[in-house]
């Protein structure tokens, strides 16, 4: 166990390596990093061994070094196995591994190709020290490093001018959390002394008894609503020349939110505004609305990449963070009820999305912050197992999900489903694999997604706030069965769309990493069955969250997926419905939710836009009044310099001068008196000799 | 025994002969020489003086053997200039010998 600390260090020496001698390396880098990982992943089984059998997973195993004296306090740094820590660890270094095998084949001939892997082994570091950190600190600082991978990565092809702007649209939303999370490790530092998790939890009870009342709560809400009311009304009626229309239903929106929202104090504890603080982050990084919005702009990385960071492992830091800090959220229920709002809310908006998308990475994307609203979802409503276990099989099936889109686009040199279709002959693997991957997300029985989204929809409905956020749950079952259908039907079923598309199936060392992902699809389920909850024993919180096994809950969930693919498969395969017969009554639908219900526009409108004017404005605050000053005082200062010129120029020049000619005009008189001539001299002697002689003879 | 004022003019007459060589004259071996004639004048003077003032004493007759000895030796410095001179710049005129003016 003590060598845990080697799991992340071996990618980290790695990363090193390769970017050091990458141009000697080349190829080979590929093998030196997954060759760090699989020693990564072997450590891992070992300290699982150690944890499990040794242990027998109980409590958390803490090493602390002293790292950073602050005053007369000392910061320390470490790392701790728990048995969730041991569940992120298998999590993060197998898909790691897998992507890193696929990249192999799919990064082929990539004139970066040791960068790439540099900044896969980089990347798998940062996670893996992010998972068994048990300081906060270490934690925020793993928590940025990925987010700059995440960067480096989206736009490892910088040469796109997509894959830049996504990349620096990625950075700059995940920011916009991570100042959450930054202060509300602040906020928890200041108030327990320390930012080790272990005392932080010891002291968060206390926290929660400090109420810390905010006055007009109610009132900065419905401000905040009619901000995004402006910008909603903005979007739509397509910005600035409507502006006042767009005003007035903000204004109207305000107005009815001022009366409806309570506005007296709301009362809040310590312990749920750090908690809140840091879910701020977590949504940032777990793409949870409001921040969704760089995670589909993120799909112009590389396919793996999106595999690896950006439905695997990465988004799911943030609902890992949620889960971390639990004992913060569990204090006061408030945050909590919050983080199950945003996640069932986020769970059922980007499936919407999901299903109108086209770019068969988008959907998916979207089909990720679906299911990450759902791992919040079943965390907020209580089910710690639940969501930990859904991140667990989510983080594999979506993997494959990825890899297997990566596998068709590297076969078809598309990524528009619309030029797919029928691939199922053309490459049988890919669509074996995505298919079982498909269904595990479907929630399909016996495959691994069927038994944690049950898991979360058990939770749900015991949830203390209402019935109606087990019905959020079912409905996003529904959708994404729907929108899953309708993308394998596009993709792999019918006939070939494009003629010109010669689809080809991928190689052994793209679809190897297919199979283990997809048996890992399925089998990965069996850890949580109803029957026998081995999850539920080791990562489990407290006592509460385990409910019994409820069929009805399961046959809800059950039906709304196969409901879900019945209905796509009569629009999408066995065409009975024609969509084309809908789209009178739904265009509107369609409208708003394939512009990505106007999200980016509204931060344009209400974000974006302002700022800019606020920037131009500063820049003509700087123009004219602090340049008008600098010049008003370097123009005084010249004409003071001219002033003093003319002072030095006659007075101190013209005494400087005054000497200078008399002496030259002394030497011009006086040279006479030398001439050189040996008979002036006698002359002159004679005289002086003559006058002394008629002074001396006459005085 | 002619009167000493005879020898006075004859000094005299000497003396100005002298003076007026020693500025007219460009030429530097004669400018020497009319530095002679001067010295050679006031030893006329030296010598008459000590004939004819009282006392007989042989002061005046000794002094003019030291100037003709003084001749004898700035003769012989100036001739080694003169020599000098020539062999630098291939004459001995007095006017252009200004090398060293200003």
């Amino acid at each position: 166990m003590s060598l845990a600390w080697l799991i992340p260090v071996i990618p980290l020496l790695m990363f090193a390596v390769i970017v050091f001698l990458g141009h000697k390396l080349k190829d080979k880098s590929a093998y030196l990093s997954i060759a760090a990982i699989a020693a990564s992943f072997l450590v891992s089984v070992a300290v699982a061994y150690d944890w499990f059998i040794i242990h027998h997973g109980h409590g958390t195993a803490e090493f602390l070094i002293p790292w950073a004296p602050v005053g007369t306090d000392v910061i320390r740094m470490g790392f701790a196995v728990d048995s969730l820590t041991v569940m992120m660890l298998f999590v993060v270094t197998i898909v790691s591994m897998m992507v890193q095998i696929f990249s192999i084949g799919y990064m082929h001939g990539d004139e970066r190709y040791p960068r790439f892997f540099a900044f896969l082994s980089l990347f798998t570091a940062a996670m893996l020290s992010l998972v068994i950190a048990n300081t906060l600190l270490l934690m925020y600082i793993s928590w940025e490093l990925v987010g700059l991978t995440s960067y480096l990565l989206i736009g490892f092809w910088f040469q796109k001018p997509e894959a830049m702007r996504a990349a620096k649209k990625a950075f700059l939303v995940t920011r916009v959390g991570d100042v959450g999370f930054f202060l509300g490790l602040l906020l928890l530092y200041l108030n327990t002394g320390t930012v080790e998790l272990s005392g932080i939890f010891a002291k968060v009870e206390e926290m929660a008894l400090h109420p810390v009342s905010v006055p007009y709560l109610g009132a900065i809400a419905a401000v905040i609503l009619g901000i995004f009311a402006y910008g909603f009304a903005g979007a739509i009626l397509k910005g600035i020349k409507r502006v006042p229309v767009a005003i007035f239903i903000g204004l109207a929106v305000f107005a009815l939110a001022w009366f409806l929202i309570p506005h007296g104090a709301v009362k809040l504890t310590l312990a749920s505004i750090a908690a809140l603080l840091i879910f701020w982050g977590a949504v940032g990084k777990s793409a949870q609305f409001p921040l969704h919005v760089w995670l589909p702009d993120a799909m112009q990385g590389p396919t793996p990449v999106s595999a690896l960071i950006h439905a695997a492992t990465m988004v799911a830091a943030g609902v890992y963070l949620v889960a971390r800090m639990y004992p913060v959220f569990h204090a006061d229920m408030t945050a909590l009820n919050i983080v199950a709002v945003v996640g069932a809310f986020t769970a059922v908006f980007a499936a919407t999305m999901g299903i109108v998308m086209n770019d068969i990475k988008q959907v998916l994307a979207y089909s990720t912050i679906s299911q990450l609203g759902y791992m919040m979802m079943g965390l907020g409503v209580g089910g710690y197992t639940a969501g930990m276990f859904h991140l667990m099989t989510h983080a594999y099936f979506k993997a494959n999900l990825f890899l297997g889109s990566g596998s068709v686009i590297h076969g078809t040199g598309t990524q528009d489903m619309r030029e797919m279709g029928g691939l199922r002959k053309k490459m049988p693997w890919t669509f074996l694999t995505f298919i079982i991957a498909t269904l595990a997300l479907i929630g399909f029985p016996l495959t691994a997604g069927f038994y944690s989204k049950d898991e979360i929809l058990l939770s749900a409905y015991y949830w203390h706030g209402g019935k109606w956020i087990f019905y959020a749950g079912v409905l996003g079952a529904f959708m994404t069965a729907f929108y899953m259908t309708r993308l394998v039907a596009m993709t792999f079923f019918g006939q070939p769309k494009d003629p010109k598309i010669h689809a080809h199936e991928s190689g052994k060392v793209m679809l190897i990493p297919l199979f283990v992902l997809a048996t890992l699809s399925i089998l990965a389920g069996y850890v949580g069955t109803p029957w026998k909850n081995i999850i539920g024993q080791y990562v489990t919180f407290g006592h509460g969250g385990h409910h019994a096994f409820s069929l009805s809950v399961m046959l809800a969930g059950t039906l709304a997926g196969f409901l879900g693919i019945g209905l796509a498969s009569l629009i999408w395969i066995w065409p009975v419905i024609r969509i084309a017969s809908l789209a009178p009554a739904l265009g509107w639908v369609q409208t708003l939710v394939a512009n990505k219900w106007y999200m980016d526009d509204i931060y344009d409108i209400i974000v974006i836009r302002p700022l800019m004017i606020t920037a131009r404005a500063m820049f003509a605050v700087d123009r004219y009044l602090i340049d008008l000053t600098v010049n008003a005082v370097a123009w005084i200062t010249m004409k003071l310099s001219n002033a003093w010129a003319l002072f030095d120029k006659y007075v101190v020049d013209g005494l400087v001068n005054l000497v200078a000619e008399t002496t030259k005009v002394g030497g011009r008189v006086l040279r006479y008196v030398q001439t050189g001539v040996v008979q002036q001299y006698a002359f002159i002697l004679v005289i002086c000799l003559l006058l002394m002689s008629w002074f001396f003879i006459y005085r | 025994m002619p009167p000493l004022s005879w020898y006075l003019y004859v000094s005299a007459a000497l003396f100005a002969l002298g003076l007026f060589g020693m500025m007219t004259r460009r030429n530097s071996i004669a400018m020497l020489m009319s530095i002679e004639l001067m010295l050679n004048a006031a030893n006329i003077n030296l010598v008459a003086f000590s004939a004819y003032l009282r006392g007989h004493t042989m002061v005046g007759q000794m002094f003019a053997l030291f100037v003709i000895a003084l001749a004898a030796a700035e003769a012989a410095i100036g001739l080694a200039i003169v020599i000098n001179i020539y062999r630098t710049v291939k004459h001995i005129d007095a006017d252009e010998i200004n090398l060293m003016k200003w």
